[in-house]
């Protein structure tokens, strides 16, 4: 596990674990991908040592197209730490993976890669909305955002 | 198996402090006043005491509460993980012990300063790398955040509304307006209040959260035969039952098959199976109630209805004082107090003493159940 601190004026970066590590060195490269079993192919998340399923621990990094839609959203108001209560209210959307639709990954809806998490009009927010990823670079790690296919 | 918990103990004291948005004693100071007093009310010794059960959240360890106390040699302690979820395991795991020969007395709590101290999710130092690593950053902060985003996905599913949490934030409400101990005891909530009330994490507004709290509660659980020599009415412990579903990730669910099926059905399933009566001979209910959402899906994995109805359920006054299911008789943890739940427990046992605020007419069994959206537990209380 490594630590990164983080400034109390900026957004929390991901703490990668082992497990977990590859989702974070492939989203550096402008790839989403989820780690897939080698052994029976089922895809799993949040990533794990062992397939649930047939218990190998072989497992790979297999792309996804990116594409998605939305399952939920919150809207998350202060009390907050301070550089998400600068943002709020913003928004989280949980996407459900056009490719694998039970993979849910938490996220923001923006304009743009760089646009801060208010950058959507709330009314825009609808569950079913298709979107499709994109990265933002900060404080040295990649972090997936989340673009409405239609503007 | 032979062996069976069902009435083989049975709780025979409860105590608590006051609750408030801020006590001036330490959580060490509370605990013990709590215990202390649950004691008395059963008639017991503190040194007779030889098992103790409380959370893992819980500061107060049973090394400086046996001191304090002085209770004898100690021959059980047992910790709950999981915050809220813990709660009703602590009388299960106690209930256990004791039928099991462990330990002849046994002592559960939960001192928590929730009001005047620190949020735990600013502490992010501490954030726990996974599943973090895939919520925090995005803002999910809070628990608030995460079941936002289930309540959110269950109003989209099944046509629930604000309306329906309002109905579960109203019943906790009017029965805290009877109850003295209650922090909002004096304090009415109306639906204009609840419908113009500032967002906390929208869909969930200030009066689908919980209230912070100071304050401690105890309860003395002992075999059912030593109880018909205490000095209250016995509350058996039924059935008990914790549940950690298949694929489960905790507070964010969300990736599981089914995020909307929670750890309430997995506990339920246990619960019911080692009990003799089913979810339509219980008189009152105690249900988790960190946010508003949690009862609707508590409803439905208990048993109360079918799936996706717990909203509708809400309807037509059925949480109310002669209603289906009047449930939070105290209060809950949305208006009397937010001990992670603990108060639920006493409130249980109150109901079937017949000298609750709220009294339920001839109530004689009554559900009490932990933190839902966690792995969680639960009790089937009968008198």
């Amino acid at each position: 596990m490594t630590t990164t601190s983080t400034a109390a004026d900026e957004l929390l970066l991901p703490v990668p674990d082992e497990d977990g590590a590859p989702f974070w060195e492939y989203a550096a490269q402008g790839e989403l991908r989820v780690q897939a079993c080698a052994a029976c192919g089922r895809l799993r998340f949040p990533p794990r040592p062992c397939c649930p399923h047939c218990r190998s621990f072989d497992s790979e990094w297999r792309r996804m197209s990116g594409r998605g839609r939305i399952w939920s959203y919150v809207r998350p108001h202060p009390p907050l730490l301070p550089a998400y209560a600068a943002q709020a209210p913003y928004n989280v959307i949980l996407v459900e993976l056009a490719d694998a639709p039970h993979i849910r990954l938490a996220g923001n809806l923006v304009t743009s890669a760089d646009a801060p998490l208010d950058s959507v009009d709330p009314a825009r927010l609808r569950i079913g909305a298709r979107v499709h990823v994109v990265f933002t670079e900060t404080g040295g790690m990649a972090v997936p955002r989340w673009i409405l296919e239609k503007s | 198996m032979t062996a069976t918990l069902k009435d083989a103990t049975a709780i025979v004291g409860i105590g608590q402090t006051a609750f408030a948005r801020h006590l001036p004693q330490s959580e060490k100071e509370l605990a013990c006043r709590a215990i202390l007093a649950a004691l008395a009310d059963a008639g017991i010794e503190p040194s007779e005491v030889d098992a103790f059960a409380s959370y893992t959240m819980e500061e107060t360890d049973e090394v400086e509460v046996a001191k304090a106390i002085g209770a004898g040699d100690v021959t059980f302690f047992s910790k709950i993980g999981y915050g809220g979820g813990g709660s009703c395991a602590t009388v299960g795991h106690l209930a256990s012990a004791v039928a099991t020969g462990q330990a002849t007395v046994g002592v559960a709590w939960r001192s928590r300063k929730r009001g005047s101290g620190p949020r735990p999710w600013k502490n992010t130092a501490v954030q726990l790398p996974t599943p973090g690593q895939w919520t925090r950053p995005f803002g999910l902060l809070r628990p608030a955040d995460e079941i936002g985003m289930l309540a959110r996905r269950y109003m989209h599913e099944y046509g629930a509304t604000r309306d329906h949490l309002f109905n579960v934030a109203m019943a906790c409400r009017n029965r805290a307006n009877a109850n003295p101990a209650a922090m909002m005891y004096e304090r009415p909530l109306t639906r204009e209040m609840y419908m113009t009330s500032r967002m906390i994490s929208d869909p969930l507004c200030l009066f689908d959260n919980c209230l912070e709290t100071d304050g401690a509660l105890a309860c003395v659980v002992v075999s059912a035969e030593r109880a018909r020599d205490c000095r209250q009415k016995p509350v058996y412990v039924h059935s008990v039952a914790q549940g950690l579903p298949a694929q489960h990730h905790g507070m964010v669910n969300y990736w599981n098959d089914d995020p909307l099926s929670g750890p309430a059905w997995t506990a339920a399933r246990h619960l019911w199976k080692q009990a003799d009566f089913g979810p339509q001979d219980v008189d009152v209910a105690q249900i988790y109630d960190a946010f508003t959402p949690l009862i609707p899906l508590s409803l439905e994995g208990y048993g109360f209805c079918g799936r996706g109805e717990g909203a509708a359920f809400t309807e037509g006054g059925a949480l109310e004082m002669g209603g289906r299911l009047p449930v939070n008789t105290g209060g809950g943890g949305l208006s009397e107090a937010y001990v992670h739940g603990f108060n639920l427990i006493n409130e249980g046992v109150k109901q079937l003493r017949g000298v609750s605020t709220s009294q339920v007419p001839d109530a004689t069994t009554c559900l009490v159940t932990a933190g839902e959206g966690v792995p969680t537990s639960a009790i089937l209380l009968r008198s």
